[in-house]
């Protein structure tokens, strides 16, 4: 070995490639230097990289590789020794970095690997979300659609406006060419086309139900994809458009209102349906979605919902409608009714008047010819008459009664009165009439019957007379017999049961004759009213049919029952009544025989303390007729003219008595005056009624005219007087004859 | 004593019986009765006081109205006097008094002088005579009272 520490140079030196080295390793050292001041300064500025520790030690490796290089520049010449050694130990530490290096490299590379796969991965997804979200964006906007859809269909209960609206919505949400509503007909044979969103169509365009491709979609409650060129499809004009849009076509449940059972969910049983046509625009290429047929699903569901509310509320109006008709319509009947019945009561009450006016003529005649002398025959013929004229005046407020009746507000007028005195005057009124048909009349009257009763006398009167007339009536020949008795529990009516109370007791009056008889079956007819049993014995007696009708009412009111007896026809019948009466306890005392007292009380209690006026200028007539009413109880105050009425007559006088013999109509004329003073006042003018001379017509008319509420004839007798005042607190009018 | 209380009833009975029946009382004079009572007993007895004073009154009335020697003949006070006593007559049911003064009221509106003064002669001698009559039966009623009996109550039909 040479001492010297020059190391010589493996190859000679050739000069220009020892140039070209030598560059280069410059070149090399600086970039080696440069390399690891970048990555650093980019590694500072970014704050994300994770592997520092490989950049140092990359850093350090690149570093001593220029080293390296910078320290071969020195080796091309001679170099010395120290120069030859740290050439050696740089390259030695070289060494052991880029070893170190490339097994951490091992180790770091794949997973460099890894995180560019990772990225790759992260922006698939990325892409993949931006692409769901927009998806959810249009579901979102379909959603709203579908709400404010909804929203719009079931505002309105117009069903025109619902299905139109629907069409409307419909085309403006999914950007429709064009969209149809087919309903079935009446016939249920074929659909018709009744509403289109933009092509105005022709009137009564059908097509058959039973195409195929309806059939195919009304099978399903999906909307169904169907062909352009079918039939349902095929509206627009044919106008060169070589791409036609896809159509859509969805079934419409048409819901009736019997489909809503209560915990049911309707059944689409109804097979009802309406076709619904939608038809995106030609050459735009779009397709249906699936969420827009989602979406025309549900509309058509909500269609169907909306268009059944719309059904049911046409139902109710004209439910409601149906009702408010009738209901006028009842109002008017019931209005007609009424004024029916007030007509019927008009018409009673102006006939009553006219038949009591030649009524009132017969009694009054009656009466004044019983003040005449006549012989005893003739005295008991005027008697029957008058007696007779009476009860046909009864009648005659019987039949306007009767409706009273009918409505239920007649009352009973109770009185005490003679049982055994009435029948023996019904008797005398039938006799004449029984004497001519020589038909023999016997009245039996029970030993324990009492004798004074209280009860309505004028009304038993009248049925007892009804029932014997009626005998008398239909009998040809034979006998009638009456009879009266008081009525132990045992009846025939088996729903009837008589108790007799305390002071009350049952009468029974049987009256039994021998005539025609009644057929069984006819029996309930008898008591209605105006129906008469056709026999021909009977069609000749003439009679309105009312009497047993009216009985019958009056024996009700008196709390008992009537109904007839009969074998059959020609065997004669029964006719039996029971009703209740109650006993007088006046029938004690007037048991006693003798001079009876002349009562000291007055009779009738009802007139005490009656206010009374008197005004009569004659002082006889004046004194008497005070005493007539001071002996019925009133309290008469006397006046002598026409002047002292007027000062004296007050509200507290509740009836005024003028005398108006005089003539002239000085006297008439206080009646005038009397009612204008109590028109100002406020209380109840009192009843003016005339003592007069005569009571012609003329008279009356007089006192009607000049507002006097009734005229009596001079002198007034007790029994009179009693029954007018009566009648005149009763009625508050009296217009008779005597 | 009860001998002469029927007796006197009887008597009583048969002069009412006839009073009626010879025309002179008639059913109003029948109602008067039944107005008497305890509370006013001497009813009858007033009324027909009244108005055999009204009588007196209303003749000597028509009287002088009918006297010539004053001037004319008021025939209208007449016919007023006579209505007047018409009315009194059937309030108290004097009969016959009555009946004249329905002929002297048509005299009196026939204006027939000689009838009217004739109707008025009468009708003097009827009031007088019923006021015996009457006096009569009202004598009969005190001593039927008087011997402790009741009077009877007459019933005319």
């Amino acid at each position: 070995m040479e001492v010297c520490n020059c190391i010589e140079p493996q190859w000679p030196a050739d000069e220009l490639l020892m140039k070209y080295q030598y560059i280069s390793d410059f070149f090399i050292a600086i970039a080696y230097f440069s390399i690891p001041l970048e990555l650093i300064y980019f590694v500072k500025k970014s704050a994300v990289f994770p592997y520092r520790w490989v950049l140092v030690q990359f850093g350090a490796f690149i570093v001593l590789c220029g080293a390296t290089h910078l320290i071969n520049l020195w080796t091309f010449t001679t170099h010395s020794r120290t120069v030859a050694l740290v050439m050696t130990t740089a390259k030695v530490l070289t060494a052991v970095v880029s070893c170190a290096t490339a097994l951490m490299l091992v180790h770091i590379i794949p997973d460099l690997l890894s995180v560019k796969t990772r990225e790759l991965f992260l922006k698939n997804k990325a892409a993949e979300l931006d692409r769901e979200m927009g998806l959810i964006r249009t579901q979102e906007e379909t959603g709203r659609h579908v709400r404010m859809l909804t929203h719009e269909i079931r505002s309105t209960l117009d069903r025109h406006t619902i299905l139109k609206t629907t069409l409307v919505e419909l085309g403006r949400t999914l950007a429709l060419e064009e969209c149809a509503l087919w309903m079935p007909t009446r016939t249920g044979l074929e659909l018709q086309l009744s509403y289109t969103l933009r092509h105005q169509h022709p009137v009564e365009y059908t097509v058959p139900i039973q195409l195929p491709v309806i059939n195919q979609v009304f099978g399903t409650s999906r909307a169904v994809k169907i062909s352009p060129n079918s039939p349902v499809a095929r509206l627009r004009p044919v106008s060169g458009k070589y791409m036609l849009g896809e159509v859509v076509a969805v079934r419409v449940p048409l819901l009736h209102l019997s489909n809503f059972q209560i915990n049911d969910w309707p059944e689409l049983s109804t097979k009802r349906y309406a076709l619904m046509v939608l038809m995106l625009p030609s050459d735009s290429a779009r397709q249906w979605h699936v969420h827009e047929l989602e979406l025309v699903e549900v509309v058509a569901d909500q269609v169907a919902v909306a268009l059944s509310h719309a059904a049911i509320l046409e139902e109710s109006m004209r439910a409601r409608d149906l009702l408010m008709e009738q209901n006028v319509a009842l109002d008017l009947a019931r209005r007609e009714a009424e004024t029916a019945i007030r007509a019927r009561n008009d018409f009673l009450a102006v006939m009553n008047h006219e038949m009591r006016t030649p009524m009132h003529a017969i009694i009054a005649l009656s009466s004044l010819l019983q003040e005449t002398e006549l012989t005893p025959e003739q005295r008991l013929m005027v008697e029957t008459i008058l007696k007779s004229s009476n009860l046909l005046a009864t009648l005659m407020n019987d039949v306007l009664d009767l409706s009273r009746l009918e409505d239920g507000s007649l009352q009973l007028e109770l009185g005490t009165f003679n049982l055994h005195t009435l029948f023996r005057e019904v008797l005398n009124l039938i006799k004449p009439i029984a004497v001519v048909k020589k038909l023999p009349i016997t009245l039996n009257l029970a030993p324990d019957l009492p004798e004074f009763v209280v009860g309505d006398e004028k009304r038993l009167m009248q049925i007892i007379l009804n029932i014997v007339g009626n005998a008398v009536k239909f009998s040809k020949q034979g006998s009638i017999s009456v009879a009266a008795l008081v009525t132990k529990s045992d009846t025939r009516a088996a729903d009837f049961f008589v108790v007799p109370t305390g002071s009350h007791f049952y009468l029974r009056v049987k009256v039994k004759d021998s005539g025609a008889g009644i057929n069984p079956q006819d029996i309930p007819k008898l008591f209605t009213k105006f129906a008469q049993t056709q026999s021909l014995a009977t069609r000749s007696s003439g009679g309105s049919g009312l009497g047993l009708a009216i009985s019958k009412r009056f024996v009700n009111l008196m709390e008992g029952n009537i109904w007839i007896e009969s074998d059959g026809l020609g065997k004669g019948c029964t006719a039996i009544f029971d009703v209740k009466l109650g006993i007088s306890e006046r029938s004690n005392e007037s048991k006693q025989s003798g001079i009876p007292k002349v009562p000291a009380i007055p009779r009738h209690s009802s007139f005490t303390g009656l206010k009374v006026l008197v005004m009569d200028e004659n002082g006889v007539s004046r004194m008497v007729t005070k005493g007539l009413l001071v002996h019925l109880g009133c309290e008469v105050t006397t006046v002598s003219s026409n002047e002292e009425c007027l000062r004296v007559v007050s509200h507290e006088h509740k009836v005024v008595f003028m005398d108006v013999c005089m003539p002239g109509v000085e006297n008439y004329q206080i009646a005038l005056r009397i009612h204008e003073k109590f028109t100002k006042q406020r209380h109840q003018r009192p009843l003016l009624v005339a003592l007069s001379g005569n009571t012609d017509k003329s008279t009356k008319e007089k006192c009607m005219s000049f507002g006097l509420d009734g005229v009596l004839l001079k002198p007034v007798s007790l029994d009179h007087m009693r029954d007018v005042l009566s009648d005149l607190l009763e009625r508050r009018v009296l217009y008779e004859g005597m | 004593m009860d001998a002469l209380i029927a007796q006197l009833q009887r008597q009583f009975r048969d002069y009412t019986i006839s009073l009626y029946q010879q025309g002179f009382l008639d059913d109003q004079f029948t109602e008067l009765k039944k107005l008497q009572d305890d509370g006013s007993p001497d009813f009858v007895a007033e009324v027909l006081t009244l108005f055999f004073e009204d009588c007196v009154k209303l003749i000597s009335n028509m009287a002088r109205a009918l006297d010539k020697t004053t001037g004319t003949v008021d025939f209208s006070q007449v016919g007023a006097s006579v209505h007047q006593l018409k009315g009194s007559s059937s309030s108290v049911g004097a009969k016959r008094v009555k009946a004249l003064c329905v002929s002297f009221k048509e005299y009196c509106e026939a204006k027939n002088y000689e009838g009217c003064v004739r109707c008025l002669q009468q009708v003097d001698i009827e009031y007088k005579a019923l006021k015996t009559k009457l006096q009569d039966m009202f004598n009969l009623e005190k001593q039927i009272i008087q011997a402790g009996g009741r009077v009877p109550q007459v019933d005319i039909n």
